[in-house]
């Protein structure tokens, strides 16, 4: 799988991206600035890592969503290429227009950082073939603006079309109360675009490939996306 | 925002007229230099004395702050020197000791570990947003400085009485300050301690500490080389923040502390992250001849200490310094503490390249000086020399007091026989599980990403903090700690403790303890009793350290914590680091499975002074702290040690605070697996469950090795004894007062979130 990364001013879970692609597939993704115009040739999937770009100074991911880079992004998703975008990135989403809604201040404003569990909504999706339906999974959160909200009409679209990729639960798998950590409508923690090949997620799978390390939850995500672009 | 014609036009022609008064105030003729002005500069007449005998002549202005910044008790230790000498700072595996901008050692592989913390004590008093993040902000740049990537940071915090009307603001800000200079930087903030102390009230304490990862052989330090060697300033511009930053934290706060909130500077996380990536970048190109960081007392202390340590002359021209305001003066340039700024020497050969790195992230590079061989500190600003002083003489004769001090009053210990429990011992575990020294601290580290870079192998909430270092196998175990009840009642077993319990933390992860870094918070060093205080405390570190083979190989000295007059506690940090040969090999606290042995490690005389327990329990502060018995502790340590090496333990907790009571409580709630426990007949309960006996262990065992591990103890000369066993949903502490582990879980939750729902008064 040809993957590449891209780096905005103020990213900073980028080299977790890229370990966990590495350690994955095998292969070290690409990383391109933001200020370039044009995707390496041949790349299968591309990722906004997590991070703080820009300083979310303005607004989490506005300014990122204008950089140069972001074009090509977006012809690459139009392509039916496939994007991820964790936490900074799934914000830099939103406000690029490559999915909807926003991501508003966590509704007690405070930054949460923890473990957290999450359902897997559908195993059908070039993301998520690794796991199995309804499976929960444990993964890192780490975010000040994880709120995701949108208007009633795209709500209902998102949850019409399956287009809800995971909700934030607790252990047992069940949604609600303080299993939210951050006010999201629907407990949505993640969400596809129309056609299932972007996915934004706020969570952080890319830091749970690692046993010692907090588990390896987060790996069948990378797997399932090297899966897909092997057999695409 | 609004973009109308009319709002441009009024904001130029504001800005006009802005800058037109700000050029008239630079070119207004500077104060006439009196003795009374050097002493609003907080320079005391011996010094102003001083300083009129080194130049021979009157100083400028400019010269005048330039002296109040470098010789201020931060930036020059004027109190501290003489004692600070008596610490041990070599060990084969130390690189680099105090000194540089952070400590460094060997841990092995080729790799280096740079650590320091640092103290922003009064700037979070005033803003506690932007003095904590600023404060994390200062102590990465001092790590990246040396050419290390930060991989973690830790904190120690110490706060008011919860019932003072300003604690809750001071946490809400300190917290979330930290959280967000760490979060956005993208270092993980791993672990601290925060407890509560009505001594500081007015005065609270935000140390910051944080530790990179070198190549051994590439670390970078501030010493420059080189006559006619550009100076380069890399970073944010310089505005008019933070101006006598150093020179507040020189003093005691009185009434006046809110007015001094412009000296407090504001954070630019976002601009560290890339000064960050800027500096590694350049340095692996092989630019980079010194590089020091502007903090406190900004590019007058970098300029100076970069040809001090060089053996050069340095000359400024402030014309060329990148401003954030207009018509900023010399004084102003030369004091101003604005954050994220970098002073490097460059070969001149590479200059060029650079330049682009610099300009590719975005950040400001001016050729703003050079080195020379004059060993003078030159400052020229619009064609006039504002300042020339003798380089080397502006560090080194610095005053150096050897202050009058006495020691603090012996107290008497307390028998144990004569605490009677006011309360049933299940009530009082119920109780001080729940206080605000004991309770989890979750709603505090859950706002720190301790999770980015994915090496945090043991959270927040353990002993020590365990991060891998890259890929592994190695890794790092990492903690703060000091007990400043101890420290007041007995200042030099208060500093033996201090220590003693980092190395026990560092232990009961089961890694190799090699070093700290010390950041020692006082009251005013000018009061005989304080003076006594630093110096007692001193001296016990300097005795643990050296017992324990744990130098001191960095370290920040905070001076006047006191508010109107009255003190904090004294409490010197210890920032202790570990290295762990195989972070698979760790050991944690949580409990893993019903039936296993609980066994007793060191020695129990079930000691009370100075407890929590009298405190809050008993109500009453009294007696002297546990004493400290350093051969034991090593014995003791070195012993769990070996067990979590050989996999042999399945659980390891070190006793502190609370005692026995509470590290079982603590294991039961962390594992969710209750226990019981057996008292032993020959002490008094209060004593044996709540007493706070130094070098001891709580440890569990499969019950078939348990046999083994007390026959090994004995014949390692260690005290252990067997006292009870896991399993169940209670902890029993003796037969009929089973307390549900889930209404502990309950209490020991529930405490921070609640205090700090409750609506601001």
């Amino acid at each position: 799988m040809n993957a590449a990364i891209i780096l905005f001013p103020g990213s900073n879970r980028e080299r977790d991206a890229i370990r966990a692609i590495e350690k994955v597939t095998g292969k070290k993704p690409s990383l391109v600035w933001h200020g370039e115009t044009a995707l390496p040739a041949g790349t299968d999937l591309v990722l906004l890592p997590g991070g703080f770009s820009y300083g979310d100074y303005l607004r989490c991911g506005a300014i990122a969503a204008r950089a140069p880079v972001m074009d090509a992004v977006r012809a690459h998703a139009a392509r039916g290429g496939l994007v991820l975008g964790i936490c900074n990135g799934f914000q830099i989403m939103v406000e690029a227009g490559l999915l909807p809604g926003v991501l508003m201040r966590n509704a007690n404003l405070r930054f949460v950082c923890r473990m957290q569990h999450l359902t897997v909504e559908r195993n059908d999706t070039p993301f998520t073939s690794h796991y199995a339906k309804g499976q929960v999974i444990k993964v890192a959160i780490a975010h000040g603006e994880g709120n995701y909200e949108a208007d009633a009409e795209t709500i209902r679209r998102l949850e019409g079309d399956s287009r809800v990729a995971f909700r934030y639960s607790n252990a047992r798998g069940v949604i609600g109360g303080g299993a939210n950590p951050n006010g999201s409508t629907n407990a949505i923690a993640g969400i596809y675009s129309e056609n299932f090949r972007v996915l934004g997620l706020m969570p952080h799978p890319e830091n749970l490939i690692d046993p010692l390390v907090g588990g390896i939850d987060g790996r069948g995500l990378f797997e399932g996306v090297a899966g897909f672009t092997r057999a695409a | 925002m609004l973009r109308t014609g009319c709002r441009i036009e009024k904001k130029t022609r504001f800005e006009a007229s802005n800058r037109r008064k700000d050029e008239a105030i630079v070119n207004a003729i500077e104060p006439d230099i009196t003795p009374e002005l050097a002493a609003a500069h907080g320079l005391k007449p011996d010094e102003y004395a001083r300083i009129l005998a080194l130049i021979g002549r009157t100083p400028s202005f400019t010269e005048l702050g330039i002296f109040s910044a470098m010789w201020n008790e931060h930036c020059s230790y004027k109190s501290s020197r003489l004692h600070l000498r008596k610490l041990p700072t070599k060990a084969p595996w130390v690189i680099q000791g105090p000194g540089e901008n952070a400590g460094v050692i060997d841990i092995g592989d080729g790799l280096a570990c740079v650590f320091k913390m640092e103290s922003h004590n009064h700037p979070s008093f005033i803003e506690p947003f932007q003095g904590a993040a600023t404060g994390v902000g200062g102590i990465l740049r001092d790590v990246f400085t040396m050419g290390a990537r930060p991989v973690a940071c830790l904190n120690l915090l110490r706060f008011g009485a919860p019932e003072h009307p300003r604690t809750r603001h001071l946490v809400a800000g300190v917290v979330a300050g930290i959280g967000a200079y760490g979060n956005s930087f993208g270092v993980p903030t791993v672990g601290g301690s925060t407890n509560f102390d009505k001594s500081y009230d007015g005065n609270i304490l935000v140390n910051a500490m944080a530790v990179g990862i070198a190549k051994a052989n590439e670390i970078f330090y501030a010493k420059a080389s080189g006559v006619g060697n550009k100076v380069v300033y890399l970073g944010s511009k310089t505005g008019r923040d933070g101006i006598h930053g150093a020179t507040m934290a020189s003093a005691a706060f009185d009434a006046d502390a809110e007015a001094k909130r412009p000296a407090v500077q504001v954070g630019d996380p976002f601009t560290e992250k890339l000064l960050l990536e800027a500096c590694l970048e350049l340095m692996q190109t092989g630019a980079v001849i010194a590089i020091q960081d502007m903090g406190a007392a900004g590019l007058t202390s970098s300029g100076v200490e970069m040809g001090a340590k060089g053996n050069l002359g340095i000359a400024l021209d402030l014309d060329r310094v990148p401003c954030r305001e207009t018509g900023m003066s010399a004084y102003e340039m030369l004091l101003s503490e604005s954050q994220e700024r970098m002073l490097m020497v460059l070969d001149p050969a590479k200059e060029r390249e650079a330049e682009a790195i610099f300009r590719k992230w975005g950040l400001d590079f001016a050729v703003i000086g050079e080195t020379t061989d004059t060993l003078r500190f030159t400052v020229t600003h619009r064609g006039q020399v504002k300042a020339d002083l003798p380089i080397k003489e502006l560090g080194d004769t610095a005053p150096l007091y050897d202050r009058p001090h006495i020691p603090s009053p012996k107290q008497a210990p307390i028998d144990p026989a004569s605490i009677a429990a006011p309360i049933p011992h299940a009530e009082a575990l119920a109780r001080l599980i729940a206080t605000p020294d004991l309770c989890s601290k979750r709603w505090i580290y859950e706002q720190y990403d301790h999770l980015i870079l994915g090496n945090t192998v043991q959270a927040p909430g353990g002993d020590a903090a365990v991060i891998r270092i890259g890929d592994g196998p190695k890794g790092l175990a990492l903690t703060t700690d000091v007990t400043q009840r101890y420290c007041q009642a007995d200042p030099f077993e208060g500093g033996k403790q201090a220590v003693a319990e980092a190395w026990r933390n560092l232990t009961a992860v089961g890694a190799r303890p090699r070093a700290i870094t010390d950041n020692l918070n006082f009251g005013n060093p000018e009061k005989p009793e304080i003076m006594g205080q630093l110096i007692a405390c001193i001296e016990g570190i300097g005795e643990a350290c050296r017992a324990l083979d744990f130098p001191v190989v960095s370290g920040n000295v905070s001076l006047y914590n006191e508010s109107s007059g009255s003190a904090i506690a004294p409490t010197p940090a210890i920032g202790g680091v570990g290295l762990i040969e195989d972070v698979s090999l760790t050991a944690s606290l949580p409990f893993k499975r019903p039936g296993e042995t609980i066994l007793l490690i060191g020695e129990t005389a079930g000691w009370l002074g100075r407890s929590l327990y009298l405190r809050e329990i008993c109500g009453c502060e009294i007696g002297a702290p546990p004493p400290v018995d350093l051969a034991a502790e090593r014995r003791n340590g070195d012993f769990v040690r070996g067990l979590i090496a050989s996999q042999t333990v399945t659980a390891v907790h070190d006793i502190s605070d609370g005692g026995l009571a509470v590290a079982l409580a603590e294991m039961a709630m962390a594992g969710a697996i209750g226990a019981s426990i057996e008292i032993s007949p020959s002490l008094p309960t209060p004593g044996f469950l709540f007493g706070e006996d130094q070098a001891r262990y709580v440890v569990t065992a499969a019950p078939e090795s348990a046999a083994a591990i007390r026959d090994a103890a004995e014949r390692a000369g260690v005290a252990c004894e067997i006292i009870g066993a896991t399993g169940g949903d209670t902890l029993t502490l003796s037969a009929g007062t089973a307390i549900l582990l889930d209404d502990l879980a309950l209490a020991n939750e529930a405490w921070l979130p609640r205090y700090m729902a409750q609506s601001h008064s």
